[in-house]
């Protein structure tokens, strides 16, 4: 039988008043759950399957359908209000949606995040749904040398957030990439930068660099200028989206969309990376359109990550349910709820128990309605957290992050730590060095390093591996087109910049210029 | 005014409600006389030691061995070393227990912490996990004994792999098994990948000849026939389709067995009687029959030991251990 019509099988056995209950329910306690700060979407999730034991197979992946995907936005809403994001996946969301809801947008980050997501979660269902079993078997020959390239790629895109000055931008990255280093060299196991800490042995939480130079730097700075700034109050504004923010939206939905299903479906792809690429894009794509609201809270920047970060959601369901492969951490606690339902993953899991299947695909496209059904009404109402007075708020926001920091690892180390980063947060607002870099070196200095040394062991040495996987030389390819066009064009057109200034009469020759310019970006 | 109070009250209800979500979500604060108690995980949820703590736990509530709640912390760091920190700083804290194996005493040595194991109050192992040799189905390595051959040829021109870091269970059995056979261990090629999922993708893509790691993770891809078992580690072959064919090392003539385990742990410093009754709690569970339906579930070999027996073997393994790593220089 086709896919679509067991599809269908699986909505019929999945659809019933009570099902719904518990999908509702699912949802509601997954959205709580992954608000409250220092719970990702995996610790979410590990804390709320005890609740779907003892209900019947469907009821339970409806319900657990319902808190992965709450538990997946809710991480995104204490990153849009409070600057604090829950999990990597939702550093970049956190960027843009903190800056709109400041600037009294937060109703509408919050509405694009959910739309975004729930249009990701779709799409990116319906993919597995069709695609998952020969997705599975090209994404294992993806190796070490294919991840190394798209870090290079990544790596080159960090020089376009470095922002005013190229000097402030790098010694901010090199932080991170510092920072990154920290902890247990997974290949000789030797410590680095420890200072004979064990609890620094491990590596430094992503999590917690971002909420310490983020949140906590962020509020020592406001605090630090209490006096001197006029206390502005956050204006109320809309509840709803407009008619523009939707039009803004919908291509970075698609966009990241785009960029995160096939990360979530590569073994170790990620979420890190798409949401990253997704941000960069969408403020490319805004610079060139010549409404660039980046910096100052553009929904662009909250509509694409978002999009990008469940999509690749949905897309680690690709290993898994194909491969039996667990790829993130949330994805190994489903494996082990999976397998408490009677659900043995792996290569023969889509012929052996069909039923079993297509009903949790059409329960994880139930889980995205209601998550969308229940959250949008729910928008205006976080919103009007921030209306609590500046001193409250930002007490709030201290007490949030200490909370979150100690939470996930109940160890009295990480808040010493985590100070210690908002205090670094501070000194790199003060001396004018950009965050966003900092942030990037942590996340992908470790990801590039590892993916480097495991292509350098797998040919023990042979630095030509690098390039023997034709993805990873299309990857190449496309970072010397990213380094070199833009070079050429300004050598070959020193007069592109110029017309901006005209009032009119060339306006034809601009239009020409920035054809140009497109198609050299594409 | 209005306004001002309409916002301090909504402020109040968040406030309230987050309370009410995390004193729901955490776990209550427990008073002096009562029976809750909390098991330390030394990784990640979904991980290995998760898996089985979290299901001791959940058999033990279930069954009210404790006559009281079991509230669940991962401590995640330092290979364990993190969690082991923290149960020898709760000395004498007679409602705490800690899930750890052969992993953790590899990782106290990796990171230098000034204790072992059995430093704690051993309570008893609960399974073993049996590790495999790996191999792609179309691999040249037909038998163990090929992958022999060819270790003794060129020892680093195998490509093997595992799931744990240097010093952890899929990196000592390989080093293990090459000191067996006279092979340098130093000299050979070990990649190590972040658990069993990353290291499946790489041997189906064929990034490495052969992969190290417990069977259990691999079950799938036996049965379907994408991977190949060569040789399995403990003292008897497991069963399952795929599975069965694969001969004990010993069968074929290695003289090796190796297995990784995990056991529960108790403070140290906590008195004689409470040790007893929760050895006896722990036996308790170990009667049940969820307990024998999350063995036959996860694929864990029912290794049962308590007491004295059981700390005498984490004695011997903690040698085995620190020999392997001596020979390695990675002490």
């Amino acid at each position: 039988m086709d896919n679509l019509g067991l599809l269908m099988d699986g909505f019929g056995a999945v659809l019933t008043p009570e099902n719904l209950l518990y999908a509702a329910i699912g949802v509601l306690l997954g959205t709580f759950v992954g608000v409250l700060p220092g719970i990702g979407p995996a610790m979410a999730v590990a804390l709320l399957l005890p609740v779907t034991y003892g209900l019947d197979p469907i009821a339970a992946f409806i319900m657990f359908a319902g808190i992965y995907y709450g538990g997946m936005y809710g991480g995104s809403t204490t990153a849009i209000l409070l600057n604090t994001p829950g999990e990597s996946a939702s550093v970049m969301t956190a960027l843009e949606g903190n800056l709109m809801a400041r600037a009294g947008r937060a109703a509408q980050a919050l509405a694009t995040a959910a739309i975004g997501s729930f249009i990701a979660g779709t799409i990116g269902t319906l993919l597995v749904v069709f695609f998952a079993p020969a997705l599975a078997s090209v994404a294992v020959d993806i190796g070490a040398p294919s991840y190394f390239a798209l870090m290079v790629l990544a790596m080159i895109m960090v020089t376009s957030v470095l922002g005013g000055s190229a000097l402030r931008g790098f010694i901010a990255l090199f932080l991170g990439l510092t920072i990154g280093l920290v902890g247990l060299d997974l290949n000789t196991g030797q410590t680095r930068l420890s200072f004979d800490q064990p609890l620094l042995a491990g590596r430094i939480d992503v999590v917690v660099v971002a909420v310490g130079i983020f949140a906590l730097g962020e509020a020592l700075w406001v605090a630090a200028h209490l006096r001197r700034n006029p206390a502005h109050v956050i204006p109320v504004g809309r509840p709803w989206m407009s008619g523009s923010d939707l039009k803004r939206s919908w291509g970075p939905w698609l966009r990241g969309t785009a960029y995160g299903f096939p990360f979530g479906a590569l073994p170790a792809g990620g979420a890190e990376i798409p949401t990253f690429l997704s941000y960069i894009t969408e403020k490319r794509i805004a610079a060139r359109k010549g409404h660039d609201e980046f910096g100052r809270g553009a929904i662009e920047g909250v509509a694409g990550p978002e999009a990008a970060n469940n999509a690749s959601a949905a897309g680690t369901f690709v290993p898994l349910l194909a491969l039996g492969l667990p790829v993130t951490a949330t994805s190994a606690v489903m494996l082990a709820a999976l397998q408490g339902y009677g659900i043995e993953p792996g290569p023969s899991l889509m012929t052996d128990q069909p039923e079993l299947v297509w009903a949790l695909l059409a329960s994880l496209l139930i889980g995205n309605v209601l998550l969308l059904v229940l959250n949008l009404p729910l928008a205006p109402l976080w919103a009007k957290l921030l209306q609590i007075p500046r001193p409250q708020l930002y007490a709030g926001i201290l007490f949030f992050a200490a909370l979150g920091s100690y939470a996930a690892n109940i160890q009295a180390f990480d808040l010493f730590l985590l100070l210690l980063l908002g205090l670094l947060g501070l000194l790199m607002r003060r001396f004018g060095l950009p965050v966003l870099p900092l942030i990037l070196g942590v996340i992908l200095g470790p990801l590039m390093e590892t993916k480097l040394r495991e292509a350098m062991a797998l040919s023990r040495g042979e630095v030509s591996a690098l390039w023997s996987e034709p993805l990873g030389v299309v990857i190449y390819v496309v970072v010397a087109l990213v380094v070199v066009v833009p070079i050429v064009v300004r050598a070959v057109r020193p007069a592109a910049v110029v017309p901006a200034v005209e009032p009119s009469g060339r306006v034809e020759g601009e239009a020409a210029d920035n054809q140009g310019n497109e198609e050299a970006l594409r | 005014m209005v306004r001002q109070r309409t916002r301090r009250t909504f402020a109040t209800v968040v406030a309230l409600a987050s309370a009410l979500a995390l004193a729901t979500g955490c776990g209550v604060t427990r008073g002096p006389q009562s029976n809750n108690m909390t098991m330390l995980i030394p990784n990640s949820p979904g991980g290995g030691y998760d898996q089985t703590g979290r299901a001791a736990v959940a058999v033990m509530e279930n069954a009210d061995i404790t006559g009281g709640s079991f509230e669940v912390t991962n401590v995640i760091g330092a290979g364990g070393s993190v969690a082991m920190t923290r149960l020898m700083n709760a000395e004498g804290d007679e409602r705490t227990m800690m899930t750890a194996g052969l992993g953790v005493v590899g990782s106290l040595y990796s990171f230098a912490a000034p204790y072992k194991l059995d430093d704690a109050t051993p309570i008893a192992q609960l399974i073993e996990d049996q590790e495999g040799v790996l191999v792609p189905a179309d691999s040249p390595f037909k038998t163990i004994d090929d992958l022999v051959q060819a270790w003794q040829d060129d020892p680093g021109a195998v490509v093997a792999g595992g799931g744990s870091s240097p010093g952890g269970p899929d990196h000592l059995f390989p080093m293990q098994l090459a000191t067996a056979v006279d092979v340098e261990p130093r000299e050979l090629t070990y990649v190590p990948y972040d658990g069993g999922g990353p290291l499946t993708t790489a041997l189906l893509g064929k990034k490495i000849d052969v992969g190290f790691s417990g069977v259990g993770e691999f079950e799938g891809q036996l049965s379907s026939g994408e991977l190949r078992l060569l040789a399995v580690s403990g003292d008897e072959r497991l069963k399952g389709e795929g599975i069965s064919e694969a001969p004990t090392l010993t069968e074929a003539g290695i003289d090796l067995v190796f297995t990784n385990w995990r056991g529960v742990f108790a403070p140290p410093g906590i008195s004689e009687e409470r040790r007893d009754e929760l050895i006896g709690m722990v036996e308790e569970m170990h009667e049940t029959p969820e307990w024998q339906q999350a063995l036959e579930d996860n694929g864990w070999i029912d290794e049962f030991k308590t007491g004295d027996e059981f700390t005498q073997f984490l004695q011997e393994q903690d040698e085995r251990v620190a020999t392997t790593l001596e020979e390695l220089d990675l002490l």
